[in-house]
């Protein structure tokens, strides 16, 4: 039972894993560079949720074949695909600016480990 | 990442492959419409030949593509894909309704160079976006 | 067919862009472009506003003729064009408001603030006109960058604090596309009206569930629903005060308004409150925001901090509102959030005023500051009364609302927080103003003021003291220069207004946009 759950569903625990992957990143990593990389990790499973839903079985690519004929469920599914696209667009922004922050902040800061920066903060407030 | 390696090697290399890059990506927007492609991917192969070109020579990359090229291109691609848009409703349809007539255009035809402008437009807006936020984080400016 | 819904957002994108690329060449220039920018959103806001008031039908409208449920739709429906009404009104405001302020606080930056902030009016004003869930999500994001690059441009703290945000928005925007997915999965469609005729069916499917989870959760990060609140003191405290003054008072409140729309027009009527308790969690968030704020906005001796504590606190009123799930509640928790835009701008803009005169922003030092800028502190009276909830001005109804909201749910508990803050609001705004209109004492920096005043007729800016900046010793009195003392003066009027119309804004828009809670 347990293994068929398993396999059966797979790529879904796969992504749960790198979810999790990604927000722990994000919250017990020091360097904030860290910390931005587990918000990709994070962005990039939901990427991989999408593409997964948009599986199905023995389906083809979503380029009209004359062979398969105009049946939906012969094709996969590209709506999910479109969305991924918008997604990563919009991460790669965040990321710009993620990225951008944290330049500023190695510039002021001299260090991009947290718990420096905020000695530092601390000590000039 | 101000330093330039010098290597002829690279130079040359980096010199004879752009031009090869560019127009890949000029062929990815362009097919972006009917088979896999468009304007966000080829707009990233621009912007990485011209990082590449930063990477490798420096200096000289700079008289063709000024620091400021790359916020210029986003907004110019960006304020065209915008008018892009907004052009068909002075045609009476709503906005990014490029299947209608078009002076001398029947439907379809004005739909394919619609969809295909703006492909165009937006390869032109990530080209500068991702040349902004390069020249941003090795250039030495704020923000 | 009428072409305001798409207009607005797009105007606004159009004018952000332009301000941009001429904003390179020429700042000022750039700075008038983006006013006239904000100016035409704004008329077509109210042209939308009256074409749906009252009994007029939302208008549709389909993008690029791709007919819904397969294309993307805007919707302004009479929720929808108080949305957009009040954010395209607040971003004239804070345009107006910005040259001046910005040349003390964030020199040279403007020529990217003034683009950044249309594009974050673009990104508003498209979450309140969407009709797409997916769409909704990428225009939260917009305005979510265009906030992060607003906020960033503050005090030496900021990058850190608008870091933070940023990786926790960030996981609030990944929640929500979460919910996404799972919902289009098991109902097939990213269309909210067509989302609304499947999910009924589907109530039981434990995806919809899930889905409802996690974009409660998503939108509730970028709402600053206690607790995860955490990014928004630091994030506000460090901005400028332009900045501040518009982004405190709209942005938390659009997230309040997607969990709205998903409330009464996505999900089934008794979904979020019967199947799933959703509406009662955040209710009880909320009442804990209520209350941890205001308490921790007492303790704060910034101006600034204080505000943005406060500022955690309102939205709970909002959250509040959905909670209790009737009509006159959620009328109270949207009447709210038009009031504690009005109110918390104008007490951001007259923090800026202080700053750009004085160049202090704790309170201590603030002391007598209502013999150097009375107009100024008129207003920030007007205000504070607002914030406590006194008649007539508009704090007093939408608690009253939400009062009588209690009431009818029987919920004593919430009727009690609401009175409890509203004593606490009373305290730290009294000391406030007690501190302002006190006699000033030797080297504070009201008295420096006032006898520049007495002196010469005219005081210097604090940045013009401090040797940068513009800041002419030639601004009359000790009031702030007219462009930013007007939005604050027209805040302060929108106050008192907002309170004695706000029957009108009731039943015009607000009455038909609770409707589907069987009021």
């Amino acid at each position: 039972m347990i293994l068929d759950f398993v396999l059966g569903r797979y790529p879904y625990l796969f992504i749960a894993l790198l979810l999790m992957i990604g927000v722990h990143g994000m919250m017990v990593k020091r360097n904030l560079l860290k910390k931005v990389i587990g918000m990709i990790i994070f962005q990039t499973a939901l990427y991989l949720l999408f593409i997964q839903g948009a599986k199905k079985e023995g389906a083809s690519i979503p380029v009209y074949s004359p062979e398969l004929g105009a049946e939906a469920g012969a094709y996969m599914n590209p709506l999910p695909h479109v969305l991924v696209l918008t997604a990563i667009v919009v991460g790669v922004a965040i990321t710009g600016v993620a990225i951008s922050l944290l330049l500023v902040i190695y510039r002021r800061f001299g260090t991009l480990d947290e718990e420096e920066i905020l000695q530092k903060m601390r000590e000039s407030a | 990442m101000t330093s330039v390696y010098e290597s002829l090697f690279l130079h040359t290399v980096a010199r004879a492959i752009v031009p090869i890059i560019q127009v890949f990506a000029f062929y990815v927007i362009t097919h972006g419409h009917y088979s896999p492609g468009g304007g966000f991917q080829g707009g990233v192969m621009l912007a990485v030949s011209i990082i590449l070109l930063r990477i490798s020579v420096g200096e000289e990359s700079f008289e063709r593509f000024p620091r400021n090229a790359g916020i210029v291109l986003a907004g110019v691609g960006a304020l065209c894909f915008a008018l892009l848009g907004l052009a068909p409703l002075l045609l009476g349809g709503s906005f990014l309704d490029y299947g209608r007539e078009f002076f001398w255009l029947p439907a379809p035809t004005a739909h394919y160079w619609g969809i295909f402008l703006a492909e165009v437009f937006i390869g032109i807006l990530v080209w500068g976006s991702l040349m902004a936020i390069y020249d941003t984080l090795a250039g030495g400016g704020e923000e | 067919m009428s072409q305001v819904p798409v207009l607005i957002p797009i105007s606004l994108l159009v004018s952000a862009l332009l301000a941009l690329l001429i904003g390179l060449r020429d700042v000022k220039l750039g700075h008038r472009v983006s006013l006239v920018g904000a100016s035409v959103a704004f008329f077509l806001s109210v042209a939308g506003i009256r074409a749906v008031a009252g009994d007029g039908e939302p208008l549709r409208y389909a993008l690029g003729a791709w007919m819904p449920p397969v294309g993307i739709e805007f919707v302004l429906d009479p929720l929808a064009a108080y949305m957009t009404g009040l954010i395209t009104f607040m971003g004239i405001v804070a345009l107006v408001y910005a040259p001046r302020s910005l040349a003390t606080e964030a020199p040279g930056k403007e020529g990217f603030t003034y683009p950044a902030m249309l594009l974050l009016l673009t990104g508003l004003t498209g979450i309140s006109l969407t009709g797409d869930v997916f769409n909704l999500y990428v225009f939260l994001e917009i305005s979510a960058i265009a906030a992060y690059a607003l906020l960033a441009t503050g005090d030496r703290n900021a990058p850190v604090a608008v870091f933070r945000y940023l990786l926790i928005g960030s996981l609030g925007g990944g929640f929500y596309l979460m919910g996404v997915a799972f919902l289009y999965f098991s109902a097939g469609t990213l269309n909210m009206a067509d989302l609304q005729a499947r999910l009924p069916d589907l109530v039981e499917n434990r995806a919809v569930i899930t889905a409802a989870a996690f974009m409660i959760v998503g939108l509730g990060v970028k709402m600053a629903l206690f607790p995860m609140h955490f990014w928004l003191p630091d994030a506000y405290t460090n901005a400028p005060s332009a900045v501040a003054g518009l982004i405190a008072p709209i942005m938390t409140k659009v997230s309040a308004y997607a969990i709205v729309r998903f409330f009464l027009d996505v999900f089934p009527p008794g979904f979020l409150t019967e199947a799933v308790p959703v509406a009662s969690t955040v209710g009880w968030l909320s009442a804990g925001g209520i209350l941890f704020g205001s308490v921790l906005a007492l303790a704060q001796q910034d101006y600034r901090r204080m505000l943005a504590y406060s500022s955690v606190g309102q939205i709970g009123y909002v959250g509040l509102g959905i909670g209790l799930a009737n009509p006159i509640g959620l009328i109270g928790g949207l009447l709210h959030i038009l009031n504690h835009a009005l109110m918390k701008g104008c007490l951001f803009f007259i923090g800026g005023a202080v700053r750009y005169r004085a160049g202090v922003t704790r309170i201590p030092e603030m002391r007598g500051m209502g013999r150097v800028m009375p107009w100024t502190m008129a207003a920030f009276v007007v205000a504070a009364l607002a914030m406590i909830g006194i008649p007539p001005t508009a704090g007093f109804f939408s608690k009253w609302y939400l009062i009588l909201g209690t009431l009818e749910a029987g919920n004593w508990w919430w009727f009690g927080v609401i009175i409890l803050s509203s004593l606490l609001t009373a305290v730290y705004f009294f000391r406030t103003v007690e501190m302002i209109f006190r006699e000033p004492e030797a080297g504070d920096p009201a008295a420096r003021l006032l006898s520049e005043i007495r002196a010469g007729g005219a005081t210097s800016s604090a940045s013009h003291e401090a040797g940068v900046g513009p800041g002419p010793a030639t601004d009359p009195g000790g009031e702030p220069p007219a462009s930013m003392l007007l939005p604050i003066l027209i805040l302060g009027v929108a106050i008192v207004a907002a309170g004695i119309m706000n029957v009108v804004i009731v039943e015009a828009l607000l009455e038909r946009a609770a409707a589907p809670l069987g009021g």
